[in-house]
């Protein structure tokens, strides 16, 4: 290793494989999988893309401390919210943000257990979304709140006041669901982390090192550190896998509990997961198609891959436009005037293109996936994961505000309208997100090196 | 500072002086200049004119830029302050203290405000440590049985109001009263050489007998002096019309509660006009229990009123139709004026009969803004019917001068025209403002040589005077005033006034040279004059009718009146119909005088349901002819521009505008409000326009409204039956609900003391609003403005949901009051992340201001949406007198925090105080809610629902009983008595009206 010349580049030159069904292309040694992939933040060249992405993404970043340092210093009327419509921007995208982390929690965790190796090319990366994702999210049910600087009494913690968080309120779950999920993420993806980082130490030069060399932990890949390293994989596996279920479920209950025709529905907690993972996948699937091909990552993330993930993406989408139905159908079979005026207020009310926007969204535009060459095709694979995102969004808006602004009393009707701090907050989250992605990119290993080593077959296996 | 013409020239200083000066004083000597420590008289004086020119501009609310200036200043000047010391202040305690004073809890002084016409509303002033902060209706006086109006209630706030004028303003400059004083007695001089020629006082109605006397002494002192009345909704067309039918101008003083049947033509006289108060409980006497019977009230008029949606039958009718209508009425009963035709022959038919069955126990009323006409036939018709003594009896009028005022002001114009007016006293009012558009006053105006003017605010009239004397406002003021029914009620001040208000009377003083007398001992030396005689113990009898706010005994006798035989005659021919614009007082502002309270503007219009303006009303099929929809910009008359608003149950062909807006310099509330209707108006036509061309600009405008949605979509939520239904079926509110029995996994609450509910029969509400302005009042909930209430941010505690029902050119409306339903099972209290709002033990559904993090999931999950939230700050907490008005007992909530009804539970503390003092059960009646109190039709009941033997728990017993969305299964403590109308079957055909119930079906 020492004699290796890394100023030479990538070891193998990109080549497009036709119709790849494996889940690495079967031309590299341990060596070169390692090369090639620290070779992306250690000494590859950084494709132009990622300057022009990322100083795009910290300019739309620059949004969110103006909206929400306006919003802190003058009061949350800035948004569009109001009496009936109470909640607005600030909750759909807590619900959308935490929908996508989704996917990485499921690719990590439960694709772990499942034994499926065609997660190890794409977790990692899926998990630094996961824990973005919920960075944003989590600014939503802090800066929400009327007054923010007070929002920490959601946290149980003793006081002077003798008084303890609600318990019966869904949002004081939510505080104990998404911290935890924030945590468990952030716990399984640097423990993941660290084998690799051990790696980046002993490629970098210069201050990397002792950057690289701190976070490791002192890895030295002994046996016993494998050995430990596996137990806690699949301790954190273990207690990500039900997460998956219980974040999004909790969320769904902040409206499920609540009786707004549109909310108080049963059927919120599958079809909310379902929504997750369909919202998640779509996210991994609009970063990972550019950025395997700005860094030639075609030989990790194959074919197969993209393959994967949109049937994921097809079947949970088909979850939801069951939901979608069952709503539908519901409003009918109960005979309720009000669910039937709230179903009604959808189909033909003032919002309901939005409402039709979203069976195009997420019901139609999916449709193309029943064929194999549309899951194959990174162009169609890009456009429908962009409609799954603006359906997802769209989802919590029927649910959110169009629920709320036209419910029992027609005297207390009302619109709602977001204004230029909604949207502020909105795509400054966005640049957030965007930023530090592209800064995950830059700095760390996306994929990971010790986990794809695993699938290099031998030479003595590929010979059998 | 050179450049003013004005400032005195220093003389040389003495700089051994000053040292000496400093050196002999003791104590923190603080000096700004060295003429300062001099203490030069020169100084004195630059300080007191420290301000000359372009003070006028100042006393203008701050525009933007001047702000930006004065905040710049205010840093430099920041440096001067720093290094002083506060005046020390002391803290005494009382060494006698004060009778009855107990710090903390308030004291209740009876008094008396001036409504439109100068007539008295009867009220008791709620003080805490001699600061006013709620006005409550005097439960003695005849004109409110403890209701107010809204604008009674709000007068609360126009005193705290801080734009009021502050001081002396000559030709614009801050002056004092002592030299108006002297001037004033300059003038006094001046007229007393020329017996008052020349000189002109020009008021408001005047009802109060001792400033009345106070004139009439004037006039006396200077016999050439004039004196001329006039408001803009004054009663001009009631006294023209008793002069048509008696030939004098009686006052007519109804017995709501003796009439069968009523009809109300152009009338709204359960909400505006003099005894509204009053008549709204007399009439809802008879509307409460249907069991017993019930009343009937046949409503025509242009454009829908609370009046008319209380009504039985309501007949949309352009002026001219209402006047055909009387007409007709009065021909057919048998009032001998001439036949007339009118449209609906049907409802004339139905009318008629029903009158003619009830006779001596109808009535006929004719509407304020009516032309004199329609009160002369109204008069004729109660006559003829044998009313008159029933349920309608004559007094004399309660002004003191019951004078033609539009006459007496083309006069006065034409006389200061023509220069003969060489001063004129403007004393009230705003003649600037609100006088037609034809007589040009404020050209005229500047021809008076000397113009002085008492007014509660340096507005569009004190612009144009050289003098500008702040008037007290009411509640600063001794005074008497007669009530509707010419009780005498008395005026005390709450306060010592504010700023340097004083009273007209006051002023009249100095002009009689009559002055430092009090004015308490001026009214009262009036009244032994008159009254003494016949009283024992006059100080003592003074005294109790202090304490009790009126005169006891003082009301007009009836007078006997009959109908002029030339009546039939002098009605003249009748109106000519076609297009027409109607001007009408705002329900609000009315004619303006309340144009800077921004609880008032705020108030959503009884049937519009618009805040902070005013529009074009006009019927639905109007606004398709004119092409216009809510928010069009349409000119009238190529005279105002303003934006329609569509009105469904209003008159085709008769636009109404409402007066009282456009104002260009009351305050920072109301400048700029709306656009001012007065434009329109004529001296000849005060009401009307008749075929006013009516352009469509093309531009719309954003109209803040608090109501987008005026169906109830098919939900039982007014639910109400006719009085047939009714009988056959008295549970018809419920009695689909009861098939369906809700059960619960959870046991329910259990109340071992008190167990408060409360109820609103829709029977007996108007929709007047009243409510909505106590409970702000009480529970200082802050005003928001235009922009956010369009954002749907008001902050209303209890809000009136207006419901139309049926046609969309003549809908039935409904009024519901909605306030919090303190539910049993409140779906707010279980999403509260912090606990913020949690169930008393008494049932309450309470909020915690303190703990409350503002995640508003409450307000979202409520399903009667009657929760608010603070979204900015919207509570006032710079303006310092807006401090004084706030009630103590009540959190001024800051931003990010819910907040909603609490049943006044710092009522319910008080009461429970006095009881547990007493070691016994708060009684029944005690805890009277601030809505409940001032409902003028006692529409609201409270009460404890754990005392078998209260009101609350026989008034939820009623088979109307029935509560807003129970099939959710909230269980609210609110609910509401089932409305029942009582149609005449001639014009209601059975299968027509089909009850509204409860229960999905």
């Amino acid at each position: 290793m020492a004699a290796h010349d890394h100023s030479l580049g990538p070891v193998l030159p990109p080549v497009k494989i036709e119709h790849a069904d494996v889940v690495l292309v079967q031309r590299h040694s341990n060596t070169t999988v390692t090369d090639k992939i620290a070779g992306v933040v250690l000494w590859s060249p950084t494709p132009k893309q990622w300057f022009v992405i990322i100083a795009i993404a910290f300019m739309v970043l620059q949004l969110l401390p103006f909206s929400l340092g306006n919003l802190v210093v003058q009061g949350i009327g800035l948004w569009g919210i109001n009496s009936p419509v109470g909640w607005g921007f600030d909750i759909i995208n807590f619900v959308w943000w935490i929908g996508i982390g989704h996917a990485g929690t499921l690719i990590s965790a439960v694709l772990l257990l499942f034994r499926q190796e065609w997660r190890m090319a794409i977790a990692r990366f899926a998990e630094a979304m996961t824990i973005f994702a919920v960075m944003c999210a989590g600014l939503y049910p802090v800066f929400h709140t009327g007054r923010p600087w007070l929002a920490y009494w959601l946290l149980p913690y003793p006081n002077t006041m003798a008084l303890w968080p609600q318990p019966r309120s869904p949002l004081v779950w939510d505080v104990f669901a998404v911290s935890t999920y924030a945590t468990v993420s952030i716990l399984f993806w640097y423990v993941g982390l660290i084998p690799d980082l051990a790696t980046m130490r002993d490629r970098a030069k210069g201050f990397g090192k002792y950057i690289y060399g701190f976070l490791a932990l002192g890895w030295r890949g002994s046996a016993k550190h494998w050995h430990r390293y596996e137990t806690a994989s699949l301790l954190l596996a273990g207690l990500s896998t039900p997460l998956v279920l219980s974040v999004h479920s909790i969320v769904s209950f902040d409206f499920a509990t609540g009786l707004i025709p549109g909310w108080h529905t049963t059927v919120f907690p599958p079809y909310f997961v379902a929504g997750a993972v369909f919202a998640g996948f779509a996210m991994v699937l609009t970063l990972a198609i550019p950025v395997r091909k700005w860094y030639g990552l075609e030989d990790f993330i194959t074919d197969r891959h993209l393959e994967n993930m949109a049937k994921v993406m097809f079947a949970t989408g088909m979850i939801v436009c069951y939901g979608y139905f069952l709503e539908v159908f519901m409003a009918w079979y109960s005979g309720n005037e009000y669910e039937w005026a709230m179903l009604m207020n959808r189909v033909k009310g003032p919002y309901a293109a939005m409402y039709w926007a979203l069976w195009i969204c997420n019901g139609l535009s999916i449709q193309i996936l029943w064929f194999k060459w549309a899951r194959r095709s990174t162009t169609v694979l890009f456009i429908v994961s962009q409609f799954v995102s603006v359906g997802m969004w769209l989802e919590r808006f029927v649910i959110i505000p169009m629920s709320i602004h036209r419910d029992f009393i027609p005297a207390s009707w009302g619109m709602y309208y977001p204004t230029v701090f909604d949207w502020g907050t909105f795509i400054g989250s966005m640049g957030f997100f965007t930023f530090l992605m592209f800064l995950f990119i830059r700095g760390l290993p996306m994929i990971s090196m010790f986990e794809i080593r695993t699938l290099v077959k031998r030479p003595a296996e590929a010979n059998h | 500072m050179s450049s003013q013409p004005n400032l005195p020239i220093p003389p040389p200083l003495d700089l051994e002086a000053i040292r000496a000066r400093l050196d002999e004083s003791k104590g923190p000597q603080f000096w700004r200049s060295l003429e300062e420590a001099a203490g030069a008289p020169e100084f004195q004086a630059w300080l007191d004119h420290e301000f000359t020119d372009g003070t006028s501009e100042w006393s203008d609310g701050v525009s933007r830029r001047r702000m930006v200036e004065l905040l710049g200043a205010t840093l430099g000047l920041a440096g001067l302050t720093s290094c002083t010391k506060q005046p020390p202040e002391k803290i005494v305690p009382y060494v006698t203290a004060p009778e009855d004073v107990v710090p903390g809890r308030p004291l209740t002084f009876a008094s008396s405000i001036p409504g439109v016409g100068g007539v008295a509303a009867g009220v008791l002033v709620e003080s805490h440590m001699n600061r006013p902060t709620k006005i409550e209706g005097n439960p003695e006086h005849p004109g409110s049985r403890g209701g107010t109006d809204a604008q009674t209630q709000a007068a609360i706030l126009g005193l705290w109001d801080p734009d009021r004028a502050q001081t002396v303003l000559r030709e614009g400059r801050n002056s004092t009263w002592q030299r108006a004083d002297e001037s004033l007695k300059l003038l006094r001089e001046q007229m007393l050489s020329r017996k008052g020629a020349g000189f002109r006082l020009l008021t408001e109605t005047v009802t109060s007998p001792s400033t009345g006397a106070a004139i009439k002494d004037l006039l006396a002192t200077f016999p050439e002096a004039k004196w001329v009345q006039y408001e803009p909704a004054g009663r001009d067309n009631a006294r023209a019309g008793a002069r048509i039918a008696f030939g004098e101008p009686v006052t007519a003083v109804y017995h709501v509660d003796q009439a069968a049947v009523i009809v109300a033509l152009d009338s709204d006289f359960l909400v505006s006009g003099p005894g509204a108060v009053r008549y709204a409980r007399d009439f809802a006497d008879r509307r409460r229990n249907p069991a017993s019977g019930m009343n009937r009230l046949y409503a025509v008029e242009p454009t829908p009123t609370p009046t008319g949606s209380s009504a039985d039958h309501r007949l949309p009718a352009t002026s001219a139709e209402v006047e055909g209508f009387a007409r007709a009425l009065a021909a057919e009963l048998g009032a001998g004026t001439p036949a007339a035709t009118v449209k609906n022959a049907a409802f004339l038919k139905a009318a008629v009969a029903d009158l003619a069955a009830n006779k001596g126990a109808s009535l006929v009323i004719a509407g304020e803004q009516a032309p004199p006409a329609v009160h002369a036939l109204a008069h004729a018709i109660n006559a003829a019917l044998g009313n008159i003594g029933k349920t309608v009896h004559y007094i004399d009028p309660v002004e003191v001068s019951p004078a033609d005022q539009a006459a007496g002001l083309k006069e006065l114009v034409g006389e200061m025209q023509a220069g003969k007016v060489d001063t004129l006293l403007i004393a009230g009012g705003n003649p600037v403002y609100n006088t037609p558009a034809d007589l040009k006053f404020a050209a005229a105006l500047r021809k008076v040589k000397v113009r002085i003017r008492l007014g509660e605010y340096d507005d569009e009239t004190g612009a144009v005077c050289h003098w500008v004397l702040p008037m007290a406002h009411p509640l600063e003021c001794w005074g008497d005033l007669r009530a509707f029914d010419g009780t005498v009620s008395l005026m005390q001040p709450l306060i010592a006034p504010l700023y340097e208000g004083k009273q007209l009377i006051e002023v009249l003083a100095v002009l009689l040279e009559k002055g430092g007398r009090e004015i308490r001992d001026v009214v009262k030396e009036h009244w032994r004059a008159q009254i003494g005689a016949s009283t024992p113990h006059f100080d003592d009898f003074w005294q109790k009718s202090i304490h009790d706010g009126l005169i006891a005994g003082s009301a007009s006798p009836a007078k006997t009146v009959a109908l002029r035989k030339e009546l039939a005659a002098e009605l003249g021919a009748a109106p000519a119909g076609g297009d027409e614009v109607l001007l009408r007082p705002c329900p609000n502002v009315q004619d303006g005088r309340h144009a800077n309270n921004a609880w008032l503007q705020e108030l959503p219009r009884p049937i519009s349901k618009l805040t902070w303006d005013n529009a074009v009303l006009m019927s639905p099929a109007t606004a398709q002819k004119h092409g216009a929809s809510n928010g069009s910009m349409v000119r009238l008359a190529n005279a105002v521009t303003g934006p329609v608003w569509i009105v469904p149950g209003q008159a085709d062909g008769s636009i109404v505008v409402h007066l009282g807006y456009g104002r260009t310099r009351v305050g920072k509330i109301g400048n700029g409000v709306g656009f001012s209707a007065y434009a329109l108006r004529t001296s000849a036509n005060p009401w009307r326009v008749l075929g006013a061309e009516v352009r469509n600009t093309g531009d719309s405008q954003v109209m803040a409204v608090t109501q987008e949605h005026g169906s109830m979509e098919g939900r039982a939520i007014v639910r109400k039956a006719s009085l047939d239904e009714y009988t056959k079926q008295p549970d018809f509110a419920t009695h689909e609900e009861k098939k369906h029995k809700l059960f619960s996994l959870y046991p329910e609450w259990k109340y071992e003391g008190y167990s408060w509910g409360l109820a609103v029969d829709l029977n007996a509400c108007t929709g007047c609003n009243a409510c909505t302005i106590a409970c702000q009042a009480e529970n200082n909930i802050p005003v928001v403005g235009k922009d956010q209430v369009n954002r749907g941010r008001e902050m209303h505690w209890i809000r009136i949901d207006r419901y139309f029902e049926g046609s969309i050119d003549n809908p039935a409306i409904h009024h519901q009051p909605v306030m919090c339903m303190h539910c049993e099972n409140a779906p707010c209290e279980g999403v509260c992340p912090v606990a913020a709002t949690t169930h008393s033990e008494e049932g309450l559904n309470q909020m915690t201001y303190n703990r409350c993090v503002g995640t508003r999931y409450c307000a979202n999950n409520c399903p009667y949406k009657v929760r608010r939230f603070n979204f900015f700050l919207y509570s006032d907490w710079d303006t310092k007198s807006l401090h004084g008005l706030r009630n103590p007992d009540v959190t001024v909530r800051s931003r990010g925090v819910m907040e909603k009804c609490s049943y006044c539970v710092q009522r319910i503390n008080w009461a429970r105080i006095d009881a547990e003092r007493e070691s016994r059960r708060i009684k029944d009646g005690e805890v009277v809610t601030a809505c409940q109190a001032a409902c003028p039709s006692g529409a609201i009941y409270f009460g404890d629902l754990n005392d078998k033997t209260s009101q609350i728990v026989k008034v939820k017993a009623d088979t109307r009983n029935y509560a807003l969305l129970t099939d959710l299964g909230t269980k609210p403590r609110t609910s509401y008595l089932a409305k029942v109308t009582n149609p005449n079957q001639e014009l209601a055909p059975r299968a027509e009206a089909k009850p509204a119930h409860g229960g999905n079906h």
